[in-house]
């Protein structure tokens, strides 16, 4: 186990190095750069800033720069856009506030998924699947950016309720909405998953067997179905968890959240690089760990699998 | 040698200085209107401000931000006339080459420290300073500062540079050449003082809230990036008794239309108002709705460059595809915001600059439909050999509906065949940039009050000038004009010249459409094109 774990960690290393080199290559191979604008600036202008950020080096230099930095200094660079930060105090600031509202609607999402696939299964083809189903479906169908401005409109401006977006360091009001608008559809899919390999164990031989030796449905249900039937659901939930907790572009961009998935997407329309690298690398890192820890938790959950 | 002064220094102002203060009591120094419990001032930026650093801001909402913090030598009042900041008064020497400004003694930094002549001459060097690399560092050579050219591109020292205190309340500066807008350009944030001493213990660290010294009527007092800022009032401002809006909160929403349902609820005093709901709000909110010109203008730019088509090269071409353009139907019923159609490049609000009636401005559009018909069949199109190019433009529902709209036209009257592109910004400016295009939606604005800052776009030599057009006349005329005494007949023969060449089609000029608190009252520049506008120059009313 222990062996794997370290086998798994070091080809992490060569994988992170080649994002680098393929997302510096793609990103410096888009056309344009960080100081285009409708009004060009003047040569000499532009020169003198190319040399203070090192972009008038060649390509593979300043990769090599970058990496250099990146491994000694743990420095991810400056922002090329917002010139008195750092990426790494962006992401230090745009992080957080991801992470919150990501874990929150990550626990909301399996808790409300999880249960409504369950008793979806359990009570197969009566009213209480066709309602949990019908529930996960209108779920599905309906898109964060659907539902953001619904519940806006909803708890904003009729109800005045709750603030329409914004932060304000974190308090509940102001997580309410993005936690909702973030979650459904997540826990729609989860919902689905759950039910259909639920209802796959439900069906084994080995529960029969439990049901005709007379054990209590509870127990069988949460001692010998629910484990084995939550396979497919980790194995989703691994990859939906970095996509919450590293921000959702419609959530930020809705609810002014302050979070990452904002920042990513304007570096990557203002062809700001060192934040466009910074936020890709720390994706990546995340979605390596996070595939190992749902690996690891296939092999404790599943006694047949072993590494 | 004989100097004269130049009092800037208006009766109303000075007696605002000497009135008693009665904020107390709950009402205007001034107007006696009764003010609002809560001062604060909560307003929509689109984007996050690309920095607080005056040197180096480079964009509109930063600078919004930098004008509460910083205070430059001259501010401006609600109609864009300079009233005094830190400067009182300056005087000009005879060969108008040389400015000297008297300071304001009693203006300091929020740390107590005094604000002297010298902090706007290391501002200056460092903005200069090709070290820094600021991406404002051409407005020094907007400026015409001695040797600003030469030290920009380090062949010259910073020393070099015409900008000297002479003592800690005087400042002298000199020019190039005589430059009858220099004062103008001391409003503008790069100009601003920056605090040596801070800057030098914290070095790029120095912008943020906790470092951050500053002399304006504001100091920032929190930053969450892409979400909000926060700038409250400055205990040390010279004026500080007369600042009545406690706080300034700009929050970022990059959906215009979230900001409005926020606005709705409450959430905001001003927000911008989404493309087409202009003629809703303003009936539903007539005294919140709000539309005013703009320094910017929206065009197509023809690509008269070698790589261009040869059709274009014609200028009866360019003449009826400008001429069989309805502006009307592109301002009142796409964008409905109150916008202005253009017949000339530079908008008529610019300052000094009368819109010359160029011909095909003042027929009705029945007339240049047919004239454009007209030319077009005698450039030698027609059904049998129908014109044909294609247009790009930068990806946007606004720039599409507009384009669909100019190619129905040139389709329905005069049978040509346009094929529509759109691309992503960086890729269009690219593209734009390199001549590789037929025809190009642009958009201008103004960089200070001035047609200039318009009509060097049409400047052979101008690196904007991305259709390459080139007329010597034009050239020379814009040359002359950098010094004359009135350059405004200069601009009007510029104008007419581009009417009858039509390099580029100009289509319609900006509005600022907003919606706004009714309670907020103020100097709101409404009359000032540039929307300089003071955060302590405001005030809620109570309602």
């Amino acid at each position: 186990m222990l062996n794997y774990v370290i086998k798994r960690i070091a080809i992490a290393i060569p994988t992170l190095l080649i994002l680098i080199v393929i997302s510096f290559v793609l990103m410096h191979a888009a056309p344009g750069g960080p100081f285009n604008s409708e009004k060009p600036l003047p040569p000499q202008v532009l020169a003198n800033i190319e040399a203070k950020y090192g972009l008038d080096q060649p390509l593979w230099k300043q990769m090599v720069n970058y990496v250099v930095g990146l491994v000694t200094e743990f420095d991810m660079g400056p922002s090329f856009k917002y010139k008195d930060r750092s990426v790494n105090e962006i992401i230090a600031q745009g992080f957080p506030i991801t992470i919150t509202y990501g874990v929150l609607s990550f626990i909301v999402a399996v808790t409300v998924g999880v249960s409504l696939g369950a008793i979806a299964a359990i009570r197969q083809n009566t009213w209480i699947d066709y309602l949990a189903v019908g529930i996960s479906i209108g779920a599905q169908v309906l898109p964060n950016f659907v539902m953001a401005p619904l519940l806006v409109l909803t708890f904003t401006l009729w109800l005045g309720w709750l603030p329409g977006g914004g932060w304000n360091g974190g308090q509940w009001q102001y997580l309410i909405m993005p936690v909702i608008a973030l979650s459904t559809s997540y826990m729609a899919s989860i919902a689905r998953i759950t039910r259909s390999s639920m209802l796959e164990v439900l069906n084994t031989n080995y529960i029969r067997t439990a049901t005709a030796k007379g054990l209590p449905a509870k127990t069988i249900f949460f001692r010998h179905a629910l484990k084995p039937a939550m396979l497919p659901v980790i194995s989703y939930l691994g990859p939906a968890f970095v996509g919450m907790i590293t921000g959702s572009v419609v959530i930020d961009m809705y609810f002014s959240t302050g979070g990452m998935g904002q920042f990513f997407v304007n570096s990557a329309l203002t062809r700001d690089y060192s934040v466009m690298m910074g936020i890709t690398i720390l994706i990546g890192l995340l979605t390596i760990m996070f595939n190992l820890v749902v690996d690891l938790l296939y092999a404790w959950i599943d006694p047949k699998i072993r590494y | 040698m004989s100097h004269f002064a130049k009092s800037l220094a208006a009766g109303a102002f000075a007696a605002s200085l000497t009135a008693s203060f009665a904020y107390a009591a709950g009402t205007h120094p001034v107007t006696g209107e009764a003010l609002a419990d809560e001062q604060i001032f909560t307003y929509r930026v689109l984007d996050e401000h690309s920095s607080v650093d005056p040197q180096i801001v480079e964009d509109v909402s930063g600078s919004e931000i930098v004008r509460d913090l910083f205070e430059g030598l001259y501010n401006q009042d609600a109609d864009g006339n300079l009233v005094p900041g830190v400067a009182l008064s300056h005087e000009l020497s005879e060969d108008k080459l040389t400015y000297t400004f008297t300071l304001r003694p009693e203006a300091k930094w929020s740390d107590g420290n005094p604000v002297t002549a010298g902090d706007f001459e290391y501002a200056w060097k460092r903005l200069a300073d090709p070290e820094l690399a600021s991406p404002y560092q051409w407005f020094i050579e907007v400026m015409g500062l001695k040797n600003g050219g030469a030290v920009m591109a380090g062949e010259m020292g910073l020393d070099d540079l015409g900008v000297k205190a002479l003592d800690d309340h005087t400042l002298e500066v000199q020019l190039e050449v005589p430059l009858s807008y220099f004062p103008l350009t001391t409003t503008h944030a790069s100009t601003f003082p920056s605090p040596k001493w801070v800057i030098d213990e914290f070095g790029e660290e120095w912008t943020k809230p906790e470092n951050i010294v500053s002399n304006g009527a504001y100091v920032l007092t929190e930053h969450v990036p892409q979400e909000r800022s926060v700038r409250s009032r400055n205990e040390m401002y010279w004026n500080n008794e007369n600042t009545i809006i406690e706080q300034t909160i700009a929050l970022v929403i990059n959906d215009e239309n979230t900001a409005l349902t926020r606005y709705l609820a409450g959430e905001l005093d001003r927000t911008e108002v989404p493309t087409g709901q202009y003629p809703r709000l303003a009936e539903e909110y007539p005294d919140e709705a709000l539309s005013f010109p703009r320094l910017c203008s929206y065009y197509y730019t023809f690509n008269l460059s070698d790589s261009g088509p040869e059709a274009f090269k014609d200028v009866r071409v360019r003449q009826a595809l400008s001429y069989a353009i309805d502006r009307s139907i592109i301002t009142d019923n796409v964008l409905q915001g109150g916008q202005y159609e253009a017949f000339t490049f530079t908008p008529g609000a610019t300052a000094n600059f009368e819109v010359p009636e160029v011909a095909f401005g003042q027929m009705t559009q029945a007339e240049r439909d047919a004239k454009a018909q007209e030319l077009l069949a005698e450039a030698g199109y027609g059904p049998d050999n129908p014109l044909s190019f294609s247009m790009i433009y930068n990806t946007s529902e606004g720039h599409k509906k507009i384009a669909i709209a100019m190619s129905q036209m040139w389709k329905q009257k005069l049978g040509v065949e346009v094929e529509l592109g759109n691309m992503e910004w960086q890729v269009f400016l690219e593209e734009r940039g390199n001549q590789n295009f037929e025809l190009a939606r642009g958009a201008w604005c103004g960089d200070y009050n001035e047609a200039s800052t318009f009509l060097d776009l049409v400047q052979s030599g101008s690196g904007y000038n991305d259709g390459k057009y080139s007329n010597a006349e034009v050239d020379q005329l814009l040359a002359d004009a950098k010094t004359s005494e009135d350059p405004s007949a200069n601009y009007t023969r510029v104008e007419q010249i581009i009417a009858e060449e039509m390099p580029i089609i100009p289509i319609y000029h900006y509005t600022n459409v907003y919606m706004m608190n009714p309670a907020l009252k103020g100097s709101w520049p409404v009359q000032n094109v540039e929307q300089n506008w003071y955060s302590k120059d405001l005030y809620f009313t109570a309602d």
